[in-house]
């Protein structure tokens, strides 16, 4: 019999499709795992709404599951419960070290201009802080382009959600 | 139908409608980053619509997909300003910063609802909407009192009404026609039957 130990370990090996540095587990986008009767119910968030790499982590969250012999039952969260407060300590580092600066905290308000445009966003490569918002959107809804002024590297900051 | 149905479909169509045209700057922006800011705007939007038409979808026992591309043009429900081409820069800013000043009024009322899973929604898609008004205020100030801008602002704003005003609901351009010939084409090409 499969158990939700079993399952949490089986989804932290899903990489994300378009930052395959981190799981699905590192992102914090697995919510819960029940585990009833050879049943695997799993609670799911997405990151954004608009993100196009939904269906193919729904697909491959069940293909694991089936993996385990077990039947998967995928369900699709989308209220505010996830923030990208939920990435964990390990996932922050996997994304610092390929390149992304990890999301800075959530606070009560949404992010403004004027944080986004502080020199308080840190260059993943060198570390320093002299860097300016280049834009606001970037490759994938989660990111925004940043440039470094000090080692001259651009790079993309994961958007506070 | 409910009204929460019915309030839930206006966002939809919405966002629907506008993200497509927000993808037509795809590939054609007058710059590079517009290019991606208004690609990732358009995901952000339609990825919206989904969300709420799914919620419509369950009351109504029917799917996502029929709500947003299989109803008759003069079923949907969108203001007339999300529907018109604006292939100048100045008139698209200029509806962007009418559109997520409105958005963000009606996100806020959604927020309050009684109804946990469209508070949530709107909570969720309330930050995410958030980057599209930092990208709309600097473009705002970026552009403020350039003639051909504040021309445009006054031209699109008496359409801003109909966002908050579902009175104000229900006339739609030809342009509508016209766009739902083209996001639906793929759609009706198929046979009946034929599952996605």
């Amino acid at each position: 019999m499969v158990t939700a130990a079993q399952v949490w370990e089986a989804l932290a090996q899903i990489p994300d499709p378009e930052i395959p540095v981190v799981s699905l587990v590192d992102l914090g986008v697995v919510r819960d795992v029940e585990v009833e009767n050879g049943r695997v119910r799993v609670d799911f968030t997405p990151t954004f709404l608009g993100c196009p790499a939904l269906e193919v982590m729904r697909d491959a969250m069940a293909e694991r599951i089936r993996g385990l012999g077990a039947e998967p039952e995928i369900r699709v969260r989308t209220d505010d419960s996830w923030s990208t407060d939920l990435i964990t300590p390990e996932g922050r580092e996997k994304l610092r070290a390929a390149g992304f600066a990890p999301p800075a905290p959530r606070a009560a308000g949404a992010p403004t201009l004027v944080e986004l445009r502080s020199a308080v966003f840190r260059c993943p490569y060198c570390g320093s802080t002299d860097t300016r918002l280049e834009n606001l959107f970037g490759p994938t809804p989660c990111r925004s382009l940043r440039y470094c002024a000090s080692c001259r590297q651009p790079f993309e900051q994961f958007k506070t959600l | 139908m409910s009204e929460r149905a019915q309030q839930l479909l206006e966002a939809a169509d919405d966002e629907l409608i506008l993200g497509w045209r927000n993808s037509e700057w795809t590939g054609i922006a007058p710059l590079l980053e517009e290019d991606v800011a208004f690609s990732s705007i358009a995901q952000n939007e339609i990825g919206h619509a989904r969300a709420l038409y799914e919620l419509v979808a369950r009351e109504l026992d029917t799917t996502a997909d029929q709500l947003a591309f299989d109803r008759p043009p003069e079923e949907y429900r969108c203001a007339p300003l999300v529907e018109v081409r604006l292939l100048d820069w100045e008139k698209t800013i200029a509806r962007h910063y009418l559109y997520e000043e409105a958005d963000s009024i009606r996100l806020e009322r959604l927020k309050q609802s009684d109804d946990p899973e469209v508070a949530g929604l709107a909570a969720k898609i309330d930050r995410e909407e958030a980057y599209h008004r930092m990208h709309a205020q600097m473009w705002f100030e970026r552009l403020e009192g350039e003639p051909r801008f504040t021309a445009a602002l006054d031209e699109l704003r008496p359409q801003a009404g109909a966002l908050l005003d579902s009175e104000q609901r229900g006339d739609h351009t030809p342009e509508l026609t016209e766009l739902w010939e083209e996001m639906t084409m793929v759609r009706r090409s198929l046979p009946a039957g034929t599952t996605w």
